[in-house]
């Protein structure tokens, strides 16, 4: 039984206006782009926002539209920062842009390969998988030193300008315009991915993976896709760090950088893509503070912040942010439309 | 060679000392209680301000750092923990994970973030000759020690009716809670123990696996470890991991130095890809 013509069109244009571009999400790009003449004194830990948020996104991939939680994404993350090292010192790829692309597809590849790891067993096996998947790469960047340099970091990394025109000046002007610049791309792609069928289909096999592969959905295929593909962001939020910094040490593989990966997400909230990007901008700045002042102990505010999230309920945290989403949804002129077209749907269901 | 095994044997049992209160939160709850390792690195630090700083005699100590730890998780567990049970694992993971944090930074600012050591008696410490094996007195000890634990734990959980409630509430705590079973009271006194014994481990582990504030983050992979390759409805599954884990990370360390850890990660994964519940499990019957 093929659905009347009427019910198709109204689902496509659900599908339209989902991925329709509000106001508040424009006016987020022009921030961050007027950024780059606003504060010029700030381009270094912006640029940090820049890789971090890039990072985090990854993550809300994952876990915000397939629901995989993962203790171990540091280990795409460092292994996009060793790849684009390693290619920058040795002079194999002198190009960044490229550089940045090779890591990306090296840490897709990386993705593809653990993908099946994680597809068995319940939350406390990926937990466990993806965590020793991150302690692994580590052991190994620790073990072959005549490669990564060991546990003193990849040393003499010298990054050549980007696109052949632009060099990397300390005070990382060329750092924030490049990362900012990787991070709208990426951001657009992503933001394509989840709202076609695909990115649906993956919210019904998080939602529920039986009844989705009851309804024609290979669940296995939609988790190996976005893991890859969330591998690959990962790979390049790694490789501009590395890039950006000329660094890359073992710490990139370290659980503190997973664990702190999911308090950037949470902060912002999983699941709309933002929230990667507004926890980074949060956390950093929290970091910059807390760690001016306690320089050793701020990780026992990390902790407060994240037990009391917890405790207060990441739900109720949201629903503090209404109003402000309530005034966002009446700036949106179009929303009408959309949900002119969503009670439609609704109809053709009944 | 038998030195080797020798030595696995004692850094196996004290791991299933460390962890096995960690089988029981997991398999009765199902909860993910990544803050494990702090509660063993309570009892540590006890033990060491005891010994070290106040002249308390090395095996008083180890009860003191078994009854101070299992307070403290009794304490948490009242306070903190029951708010998170209900909740997703991701919840409990971010929890627990701050509770680690927490307790790194609270400890690094109380004791200093240097490694610190305890003063063993001196007819503890060195080796002796038994037909050609060296035996590590200390290392003998813990074997002592963990191996009496090891039946008291059995005996306990197998012949009296804390046990059997105990088992009860594990395999299926809604029926167990039908029963007229006091699942909470239960759960709360389990978790006080497992965190009692996770103090005593970390005190008696001070001397052979080091004690700095990064101890729970540095051993929480080889609880999950033990507590997942073994499964989590007996206690002999634990058991049998420990001691793998232990005598496979000596010997791994010693045969093929260039690997390190690596040997016991690839095996773990290994082993959840073939058996996702656990190798001794006994869900798979069920």
């Amino acid at each position: 039984m093929t659905p009347p013509p009427a019910a198709i069109r109204a689902a496509t244009e659900w599908l339209s206006a989902r991925a329709r571009w509000h106001p508040l999400e424009i006016v987020f790009w022009i921030a961050a782009f007027a950024a780059i003449y606003l504060f010029p004194d700030r381009h270094l830990i912006l640029t940090e926002i820049a890789w971090l948020g890039l990072f985090a996104l990854s993550l809300d991939l994952i876990l915000g539209y397939a629901g995989i939680i993962s203790l171990g994404h540091a280990a795409f993350f460092g292994f996009g920062a060793y790849t684009a090292a390693l290619l920058a010192k040795h002079e194999i790829i002198n190009e960044p842009v490229l550089a940045l692309l090779v890591a990306g597809v090296a840490a897709m590849a990386l993705g593809f390969v653990t993908s099946f790891l994680v597809l068995r067993g319940s939350d406390l096996t990926r937990l466990m998988v993806t965590l020793g998947i991150a302690l692994l790469l580590r052991e190994l960047a620790n073990k072959f030193g005549w490669l990564t340099g060991g546990a003193d970091g990849l040393q003499g990394v010298a990054v050549k300008p980007v696109l052949g025109m632009f060099r990397f000046d300390m005070f990382g002007h060329t750092g924030y315009v490049y990362s900012l610049s990787v991070l709208f791309i990426l951001f657009l792609i992503s933001r394509r991915l989840v709202n076609s069928p695909f990115g649906l289909s993956l919210l019904s096999v998080k939602g529920n993976p039986l009844r989705s592969s009851a309804i024609g959905i290979s669940v296995d295929a939609r988790l190996i896709a976005i893991y890859t593909v969330a591998a690959g962001y990962a790979g390049i939020a790694g490789a501009l760090l590395a890039q950006t910094t000329s660094f890359a040490s073992l710490e990139v593989f370290s659980f503190d950088r997973s664990a702190d990966l999911l308090l950037v997400l949470i902060i912002g909230g999983a699941g709309y893509l933002y929230g990667g990007l507004i926890g980074a901008i949060i956390f950093k700045f929290m970091q910059d503070y807390l760690s001016a002042l306690t320089p050793q102990y701020w990780p026992f505010w990390i902790g407060l912040v994240l037990v009391v999230i917890v405790l207060v309920g990441r739900d109720r945290i949201t629903s503090w942010t209404a109003p402000a989403r309530r005034i966002a949804g009446r700036l949106d002129w179009r929303a009408a439309a959309r949900r002119a077209a969503a009670s439609s749907i609704e109809g053709h269901r009944q | 060679m038998l030195t080797i095994l020798f030595d696995g044997v004692a850094y196996g049992m004290l791991l299933f000392v460390l962890a096995s209160g960690l089988a029981v939160t997991l398999g009765l709850m199902n909860f993910v209680n990544l803050a494990h390792g702090s509660f063993a690195m309570a009892g540590g630090y006890i033990t060491v301000v005891l010994v070290n700083r106040l002249g308390v005699p090395f095996f008083a100590s180890l009860p003191l750092a078994f009854l101070a730890s299992a307070i403290i998780g009794f304490v948490f567990e009242r306070t903190l923990y029951v708010h998170v049970y209900r909740k997703s694992h991701l919840d409990q993971v971010l929890f627990t994970i701050g509770l680690v944090f927490m307790s790194v930074a609270a400890v690094d600012y109380v004791m200093g973030s240097s490694q610190v050591f305890v003063q063993v008696p001196g007819y503890l410490q060195g080796q002796f000759d038994f037909f050609g094996v060296g035996i590590g007195r200390y290392r003998l000890l813990i074997i002592v020690i963990c191996g009496l634990l090891t039946v008291a734990l059995q005996f306990i959980l197998a012949r009296t009716r804390f046990g059997s409630r105990l088992r009860a509430a594990v395999d299926d705590s809604r029926v167990a809670r039908g029963l007229g079973i006091n699942v909470n009271w239960i759960f709360s006194l389990t978790f006080a123990f497992g965190s009692g014994l996770a103090g005593l481990g970390g005190a008696l582990g001070v001397e052979i696996l080091g004690l700095d504030p990064s101890f729970p983050l540095k051993f929480m992979i080889y609880f999950l470890i033990v507590v997942t390759v073994g499964g989590t409805s007996s206690i002999t599954g634990p058991f049998l991991a420990s001691l793998v884990l232990g005598i496979g990370d000596v010997a791994g360390k010693y045969y093929v130095p260039t690997l390190g850890s690596f040997v016991i990660y690839t095996i773990m994964i290994v082993v959840l890809i073939w058996r996702p519940q656990g190798l001794f499990s006994r869900t798979a019957s069920r």
